[in-house]
């Protein structure tokens, strides 16, 4: 089962934000977004699990259309999806071990040393072992969007969908939590869409990088595809060197 | 040099002036259509999600004391106070005109009808309303409900329902402990400054006592109860923009909060004596 996007459209107001998006996501794959601050991935990702709604477009994901489902149905789909949200968004009337432990609370059948046990495990995966008990504003921003990758991979789910996870991390960290990604992918089989500006961890991470421009995808290939990219959009945003594109333009 | 063409740029008068004050009326029109529908959407949404009791009733019971049990000390000392000076000013109302054991009447038949409930409501409006407001729009903002969502919370269930459903009990709970203070308040002060005997007030409460009455309180409280965390879950659940539309939702909730509790006063005595 994949995730297929088909011909998104989304404005706010009179700006125009998705253009026809589409892309497909294969089953099992990591797949990168790449794209320019205000592109839209984030409005993108939300899309995907119906926190937002397109003004045109389906999006199916485990062969369910994400806006046609009742919504038990969509909560039920939910589940098989975990979301790292780029700011955190942790509850910060609880602690760490309660924030990871909500999504593993909705599981029926986990007993709670089971499920204190997951949250362990996940906390120990991000390297957070020992913060279990603090509150999330006792916690640095690095910290707390690891808190959130914790909280997100938790149940296990099918499908993840990282927003910018290793923004603002430092180097060492930013390797662990792209081990992870990949452990994720290789050891449980789980599609994801990885947002990125990060291109090293695009490249070491991804199956495929997509990369999203004025509302549409300008390319999808694999990491040397991309690298190959004569594009000047694409070659200027990877390499970093607006003027390519500039000068394409002018 | 140009600008003599007179009647084109005289500034005096536009058609425009004359429509602004409709239209921004009309616009409040369309805002406050709006915000019913949205509002009833909330509302039918949360009937619906009452059956996930394993999401919301893990909550309730926390919500019970902070929305009810810490807003006893604020209702007891509106009323009190509210007691006392009732008692002096029948007094003085009545002196030599009306026999004295009238201002046991007065203060209860106001105390239980109309100042217990209502000046409860709508202190709670202040503190309830607003603390849910902007407990609710702080997340809404922070993508705290977005979350709760993501992590298959129905977020309506998690967190309107408890907190509706705590007002609904709390409310009048509250308000009983404000009708006896309210009325005992009333009874000392007579006793201690007014120089009435016990008897004499207690006379004047039960000349006119019905018990109808407290059932009318308790209904008023109940809806008051309804009307304050369902306009506070509202106004935080719709926050929109940061930590402005925070407080501008909190505003929101506590003044649209208390102008229904008003109406809905007018409403039950219309109806209900
Ligand atoms: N709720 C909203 N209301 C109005 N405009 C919005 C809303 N959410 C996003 N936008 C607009 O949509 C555009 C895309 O936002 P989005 O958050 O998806 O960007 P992004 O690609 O994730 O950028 P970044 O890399 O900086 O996170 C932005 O221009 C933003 O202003
Ligand atoms: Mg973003």
């Amino acid at each position: 089962m994949s995730i297929e996007i088909k011909n998104l459209h989304k404005s706010f107001g009179s700006t125009k934000i998705l253009n026809g998006f589409s892309l497909d996501v294969k089953e099992g794959e990591t797949l990168s977004v790449i794209g320019h601050s205000g592109a839209g991935k984030s409005v993108t990702l939300k899309t995907i699990i119906g926190l937002m709604h397109p003004d045109e477009g389906e999006v199916w994901v485990d062969g369910k259309n994400v806006f046609q489902l009742p919504r038990e149905e969509l909560y039920e789909l939910r589940r098989q999806v975990g979301y790292v949200f780029q700011f955190a968004a942790l509850f910060d009337s609880m602690s760490i071990r309660d924030n990871v432990a909500m999504g593993l609370r909705r599981i029926k059948t986990m007993t709670e040393g089971e499920i204190q046990h997951r949250v362990s495990a996940s906390l120990y995966l991000v390297d957070l072992v020992g913060s279990e008990d603090r509150r999330p504003s006792e916690l640095s921003g690095g910290m707390k969007k690891r808190a959130g990758l914790a909280r997100a991979i938790a149940t296990q789910p099918k499908y993840l969908l990282y927003d910018e996870p290793t923004s603002g991390l430092d180097p060492v960290t930013t390797t662990t939590i792209d081990e992870l990604i990949k452990r994720m992918s290789d050891e449980l089989k789980v599609t994801g869409i990885v947002v990125t500006h990060d291109m090293t961890s695009a490249y070491r991470i991804s199956d495929r990088i997509a990369m999203l421009h004025e509302g549409s995808i300008k390319f999808v290939g694999t990491p040397d595809e991309i690298r190959a990219s004569e594009d000047p959009v694409v070659k200027g945003f990877v390499e970093g060197r607006p003027e390519i594109a500039n000068r394409a333009l002018a | 040099m140009a600008r003599i063409h007179y009647g084109e740029e005289d500034p005096g008068f536009k058609l425009q002036d004359l429509t602004t004050p409709i239209r921004s009326v009309g616009h409040g029109v369309l805002a406050a259509v709006q915000s019913v529908g949205k509002g009833s959407f909330l509302a039918v949404r949360a009937v619906r999600t009452l059956k996930q009791v394993d999401i919301w009733a893990p909550r309730f019971v926390p919500l019970l004391v902070s929305i009810g049990i810490a807003s006893i000390p604020i209702a007891l000392f509106i009323l009190m106070f509210t007691g006392v000076v009732l008692a002096i000013q029948a007094s003085y109302t009545f002196t030599g005109t009306v026999p004295k054991y009238f201002v046991g009447a007065l203060v209860g038949k106001t105390v239980i009808l109309e100042l217990g409930p209502v000046l409860t409501g709508l202190a709670l409006a202040g503190r309830v309303g607003a603390s849910i407001a902007s407990e609710l729009g702080s997340m809404r903002v922070t993508e705290q409900i977005d979350a709760l969502e993501s992590l298959a919370y129905d977020p309506v269930a998690y967190l309107v329902v408890p907190r509706v459903l705590a007002g609904m009990i709390m409310f009048p709970v509250i308000t009983v402990f404000s009708l006896t203070i309210g009325v005992a308040a009333g009874w000392l002060t007579s006793m201690a400054m007014l120089d009435m005997s016990s008897a004499v007030f207690v006379k004047g409460l039960k000349l006119f006592f019905d018990p109808y009455d407290i059932q009318f309180a308790l209904i008023k409280a109940w809806s008051f109860g309804l009307v304050v965390t369902g306009v506070g879950c509202f106004y935080g659940f719709n926050t929109t923009g940061g930590a402005e539309g925070v407080g501008y939702a909190t505003t929101r909730a506590v003044v649209v909060g208390s102008m229904i509790i008003l109406v809905l006063d007018a409403f039950w005595a219309a109806t209900l004596l």
